[in-house]
């Protein structure tokens, strides 16, 4: 016990090392364990040991047998690999299945250890030669020793599936442990085969899989199955998915952790499927005692499928969820009831009902959480303007900045249709300064646009103005009050057409991965990476050089970006858009579908402010002196060009998902690191370089 | 794969520690200590830190914890946790502090057996109790036997030895369903399912081939449809009157040759000796709730709670449910309770917030009646009560919710032998709750 945690018993070892030869399999196995714990400390030692290791290998008991070939593997000394050779190939032609397996797992061991040694002495080929063996478990550990090697060192080729090799991992499947069917579905998951009548095959022997008992086994099986019907034609798709479907749901009822593994899956896959389980919505309410993991994730797909037939009983339980006390989930309900809004628009005028039953409660964090999202679907839906008032009055339980700050958008965008607007305003410009940034800018847009719409009050724009231009410290603030305040005394009414610009549409508020990324994690379901949908290397990496890598691949990824989207870059640098809706086009089919909320976003008004400030500070200023010279139009369309800009070039979603978590609360921060993660630096590297250069070239410009 | 698999208790104390590879370093049991046990933010099984992977599960009184450095595969993780305590369950009794610091040797014997490299291998828990025993094999006997277990280790039969035998060959089938209900405050079911397990205990000689009939609607439907003149339009009162049942889907122990069941749905399988779980399912059309609540839950200003509770038993008045225990939250500052039953004993108890009505015995088709009232303390800070449901257990033999019947067993052996055949029925409360 002591030895297993860290205490340090080395000094025994030649003590111990006397114990080895005893014929007791109990305590032969301790001392193997010591063996393996402290060989590193006294290679010299362990010589001694290699005798009885030989010699074990070849007792007639094969558990013996299997025992000294397995800890040979584990004793990591240079001096031992010599000595391993002969018995190692002496154990893989065992007639003991019990020993070839263990010894297939040696193998790769072996390979850590020495890769030369291995290649040398053919043991690959004899490994590829056990796939054909009669025993599913010794075949099951042949792939699994090949692939390992083949994930560590590529050049060998070891483990290239054949029609022959798959037709045996076909025949393995049904026979061998669940863990082994694991193995061999990864394997066929990544086989890639252009013959139709291959997938067919593969998906008919891998479609029982789906009423195995261990769920990891399913995950696996529809991990298959998802790959390879890509290929075969539409009414067999549909079959297999109404297939996968029951699977599915099943997995809901397995332990939490496993639950939350398959929603994250489950959340993928409705990414590429939107309809595979829309008619299973009940399945996914939350149960009280769900672990706070789990009913956040069961939302997130809640939304996902939700559809005009299910909707009502969505938004029933999603009211439900909005009065219980955990506050993340209750938040994270609210904002889910304001993306059914905008994704069906036949449920829009129940959502808003509930929304303000909500706003009712005077419940603090909901009351906020509810306005921001009313705030969309005002956006979204012009003819909501009769419950501003009512939302007027919660005006001083507001204390968060993302809330005032949709208030605040929200009284300066329909300022005609309230006539305390200015008043409202003024309360807010008293505290002016000590408001945060996102307020404050919103807070200033307000203003002039108030003042556009009711030119009586140019007091207030103009102690708003004032204010911010001589006391702010921020450069966007005061940069934007300065704007506003030229275009203001230059030509009211250019600055009206500016300003008060029609305002793109929202589309979703949901949010997706990108094309892209969807794909590569569709190939690692199951895996970690589709738990935090990030790619493996994001993660996973060796040292330093891992992270070097990440940041050589994302320079790149910009480098290419610049080249793939001339356009862009021409409008940027010959300030001109002339076609501004397939301008809008390529950008949401080029990048990313999270950006699509970030163009349309009103541009000026509340979320300007973060989407400049998240995409890069540089593209905020370098908008600015383009603003002044261009109609009015084009000025929009520049800045959407850049805050889409920004999602692509970090492919990842992220900026995306950052600026809807700034804007929306919290909700999708809760779980921490795992779900929305801060854009990783390197590629923030990249845009930052990307960002510099469209701002040289706009400096050309003056 | 796995670089290593940690045991914690409560504490934070390293209980297990078990590398499988050179990357699986013991300082790593002090990470997780201070990112996980004694932190109390986090929110998810699964963390990295740099490379590292920590994927926990916790159960009784320890965290068991599995290292990864690579992009591994999560569910299998878990599944793999989670077997382990399965493991540790079937030999220690209970898998909690007590029992790893009682058994470490065992532990380490079973977690090398079991993983290789950090690759999982076999996990049959009958197979591993041959080898890996409390009392130590004898050398003699594993001499002659060994051969013998590795052969059944490895097998394409891993769960089954050929040469059991029984004077009096058994096997007893035990439906056991639980019932899932989410029911709204207004009374409407937002969700209800089945889970069903069937456990099966055979005690039969030989290497038996066993085929299992369920009232499988899709099953019958396909026998229906073979038929020349299928009565295609009474489909759904014929199906009622057949009584069958309609399975989302069902899983099946490693046993059940699932290429059969996927083309003709029947189920049939080569037993392991002993108890096992043959099948799971989950239904959701026509289930019969055994109980129906009636809730009514009044707030009484800010000092005082009302509770009206109506229970009525919905099945057959010959049967009755034992042990039925109905759980009443109230809020966290209640003081007192005055509870009135109708039948079977109430109590408050303080540190689960409930008031808990056990009513030992529930004759079919009564109803009976708790009134009560929760008196609160002032709070200084009125924070809002969750409500959560009110949930209720049950257990009730020979019903079953989704009205799935076994049609018949049929054990086939060389030696041609008679068999007999047990089957009970029981259904239990899963998560059967009632908002309000």
């Amino acid at each position: 016990m002591a030895m297993t945690l860290g205490k340090d018993v080395s000094a025994l070892f030649p003590d111990v090392l006397k114990n080895i030869a005893t014929p007791d399999l109990d305590q032969k196995k301790l001392v193997y364990l010591y063996l393996m714990n402290y060989a590193k400390s006294h290679p010299d030692l362990c010589i001694l040991a290699v005798n009885t290791f030989v010699q074990d290998s070849e007792d007639p008991n094969p558990l013996v047998r299997a025992l000294a070939i397995r800890t040979m593997g584990c004793i990591r000394v240079d001096k031992m690999v010599d000595y391993m050779e002969e018995p190692l190939k002496k154990t893989l032609k065992d007639e003991s299945p019990y020993v070839r397996k263990t010894a297939a797992i040696c193998v790769a061991k072996l390979f850590d250890l020495n890769p030369q040694l291995c290649l040398e002495n053919g043991f690959l080929e004899q490994l590829q030669e056990m796939i054909a063996d009669s025993n599913p478990m010794v075949v099951a550990n042949s792939v699994t020793a090949l692939a390992e090697i083949m994930h560590s060192a590529p050049e060998t080729g070891a483990l290239a599936i054949t029609p022959a090799v798959l037709k045996k991992l076909l025949l393995a499947l049904n026979e061998c442990t669940e863990w082994g069917r694991i193995t061999i579905l990864t394997q066929l998951a990544e086989y890639k085969t252009t013959d139709l009548k291959e997938m067919e095959h593969i998906c008919e022997r891998v479609v029982p899989q789906f009423q195995h008992v261990n769920p990891s086994v399913v995950i696996s099986a529809i991990k298959v199955v998802f790959a390879h019907m890509k290929g075969l034609n539409y009414e067999v798709v549909k079959t297999y998915m109404r297939k996968m479907a029951p699977p599915l749901v099943t997995l809901l009822s397995s332990a939490p952790e496993v639950q939350y593994v398959a929603l994250r899956n489950i959340n993928l896959l409705l990414q590429k499927q939107p309809d595979i389980l829309s008619k299973e919505m009940r399945v996914f309410f939350c149960k009280f005692n769900d672990p706070p993991y789990v009913k956040l994730e069961k939302l997130e797909i809640m939304i996902r499928i939700a559809n005009d037939s299910n909707v009502d009983q969505l938004l029933m339980e999603l009211k439900e969820y909005a009065l219980e006390v955990d506050m993340d989930f209750v938040r994270r309900a609210v904002k889910a009831i304001g993306q059914c809004a905008i994704k069906i628009e036949s449920a829009k005028d129940k959502c808003v009902n509930v929304l303000m039953d909500l706003i009712n409660t005077k419940v603090n964090y909901v009351v906020q959480e509810a306005i921001v999202v009313i705030k969309d679907i005002l956006r979204k839906y012009p003819g909501y303007e009769g419950i501003i008032p009512q939302l007027c009055q919660s005006l001083d339980e507001l204390d968060e900045p993302g809330a005032r700050g949709s208030l605040i958008w929200i009284v300066g965008e329909y300022a005609e249709k309230i006539d305390n607007a200015d008043e409202i305003l003024s309360t807010f410009i008293d505290g002016l300064e000590e408001e945060e940034t996102q307020v404050q800018l919103q807070l200033l847009t307000a203003g002039v646009k108030l003042f556009l719409k009711k030119p009586q009050t140019q007091a207030l724009v103009q102690k708003v103005l004032q204010s911010v231009t001589t006391k702010s410290d921020n450069p966007d603030l005061r940069d934007r009050a300065f704007i506003y305040w030229r275009l203001l005394s230059n030509d009211p009414a250019l600055a009206k057409t500016i300003i008060l610009a029609d305002k793109p549409p929202i589309t979703s508020t949901i949010k997706s991965l990108p094309p892209g990324l969807l794909e590569q994690l569709l190939s690692e379901i199951s895996t970690l990476a589709s738990v935090y949908h990030k790619p493996p290397e994001t993660f996973v990496g060796h040292g330093r050089t891992g992270a070097d890598a990440l940041q050589k691949r994302a320079l790149e990824e910009a480098q290419q970006n610049a080249r793939e989207n001339p356009i862009q870059a021409a409008a940027v640098s010959g300030g001109k858009v002339t076609n501004v809706d397939n301008l809008l086009d390529i950008d949401f089919d080029g990048g990313a579908p999270a950006s699509a909320s970030t163009p349309s976003n009103d541009l000026f008004g509340a979320d300007s402010a973060e989407t400049s400030r998240v995409a890069s500070p540089i593209s905020g200023l370098s908008a600015n002196p383009g603003g002044i010279q261009q109609p009015a139009n084009n000025l929009d369309d520049l800045l959407g060009v850049f805050g889409s800009d920004g999602s692509v070039q970090n492919g990842g979603g992220n900026t995306g998902g950052s600026e809807m978590d700034i804007l929306g609360g919290f909700g999708g921060m809760s779980l921490g690191g795992t779900t929305s993660p801060p854009p990783p630096p390197p590629q923030q590297g990249g845009q930052q370089q990307r960002s510099q250069m469209k701002n040289e070239d706009i400096l050309g410009l003056f | 794969m796995l670089s290593g698999i940690l045991l914690f208790n409560q504490k934070g104390e390293n209980l297990i520690f078990r590398q499988f590879r050179n990357d699986c370093r013991p300082r790593l049991s002090d990470v997780f200590r201070i990112q996980v046990i004694s932190n109390a933010q986090v929110r998810s099984p699964i963390l990295t830190l740099g490379s590292t992977t920590f994927s926990h599960v916790k159960h009784e009184n320890i965290y068991l914890v599995a290292i990864t450095k690579s992009n591994a595969n999560a569910a299998l993780v878990f599944e793999f946790l989670y077997r382990l305590i399965a493991l540790g369950r079937s030999y220690f009794g209970k898998f909690d502090e007590e029992a790893v610091k009682n058994n470490f040797v065992l532990i380490y014997e079973l977690l090398d057996e079991i993983l290789d490299f950090g690759y999982p291998q076999n996990t049959e828990t009958d197979t591993l109790k041959m080898y890996i025993t409390t009392e130590g094999v004898k050398s003699e006997r594993a001499m002659e036997d060994s051969s013998r277990i590795t052969m059944q280790a490895t097998g394409a039969l891993s769960w089954r030895r050929a040469d059991v035998k029984y004077r009096k060959n058994e096997a007893f089938v035990d439906v056991i369903e639980d019932v899932n209900l989410l029911m709204s405050a207004a009374g409407t079911v937002l969700k209800e399912d089945v889970t069903g397990q069937i456990i099966m205990r055979a005690y039969l000689s030989g290497v038996p081939e066993c085929k299992f009939g369920l009232n499988d609607r899709l099953l019958l439907d396909d026998t229906g449809l073979s038929r020349p003149n299928g009565n295609k339009n009474g489909s759904k009162a014929t199906r009622a009157a057949a009584g069958s049942v309609t399975l989302e889907d069902c899983q099946f122990h490693q046993c059940v040759k699932l290429g059969r069941f996927d083309t003709d749905r029947t189920i049939s399988f080569i037993p392991p000796d002993g108890e096992f779980e043959l099948m799971r399912y989950r239904a959701t059309e026509n289930i019969n709730l055994p109980f129906k609540v009636h809730v009514i839950v009044n707030e009484v200003g800010k000092t005082k709670v009302e509770y009206q509770i109506a229970v009525r038993a919905n099945y057959g008045s010959k049967l009755f449910a034992t042990n039925v225990i109905v759980k009443v939250p109230t809020p966290l500052n209640t003081a007192t309770t005055h509870v009135r039953t109708s039948q079977g004993k109430a109590k408050y108890e303080p540190a689960e917030n409930n008031i808990v009505w056990r009513i030992p015995r529930f004759t079919g088709q009564s109803e009976y009646v708790l009134s009560a009232d929760a008196i609160l303390t002032a709070m200084t800070n009125q924070k809002a009560w969750s409500r959560p449901p009110v949930s209720l257990n049950f257990s009730l033999l020979m019903f079953t919710s989704s009205g799935l019947l076994v049609r018949y067993l049929k054990v086939f052996e060389k030696s041609n032998y008679s068999s007999v055949k047990w089957v009970r029925y029981m259904t239990r409360a899963g998560s059967y709750e009632i908002r309000f």
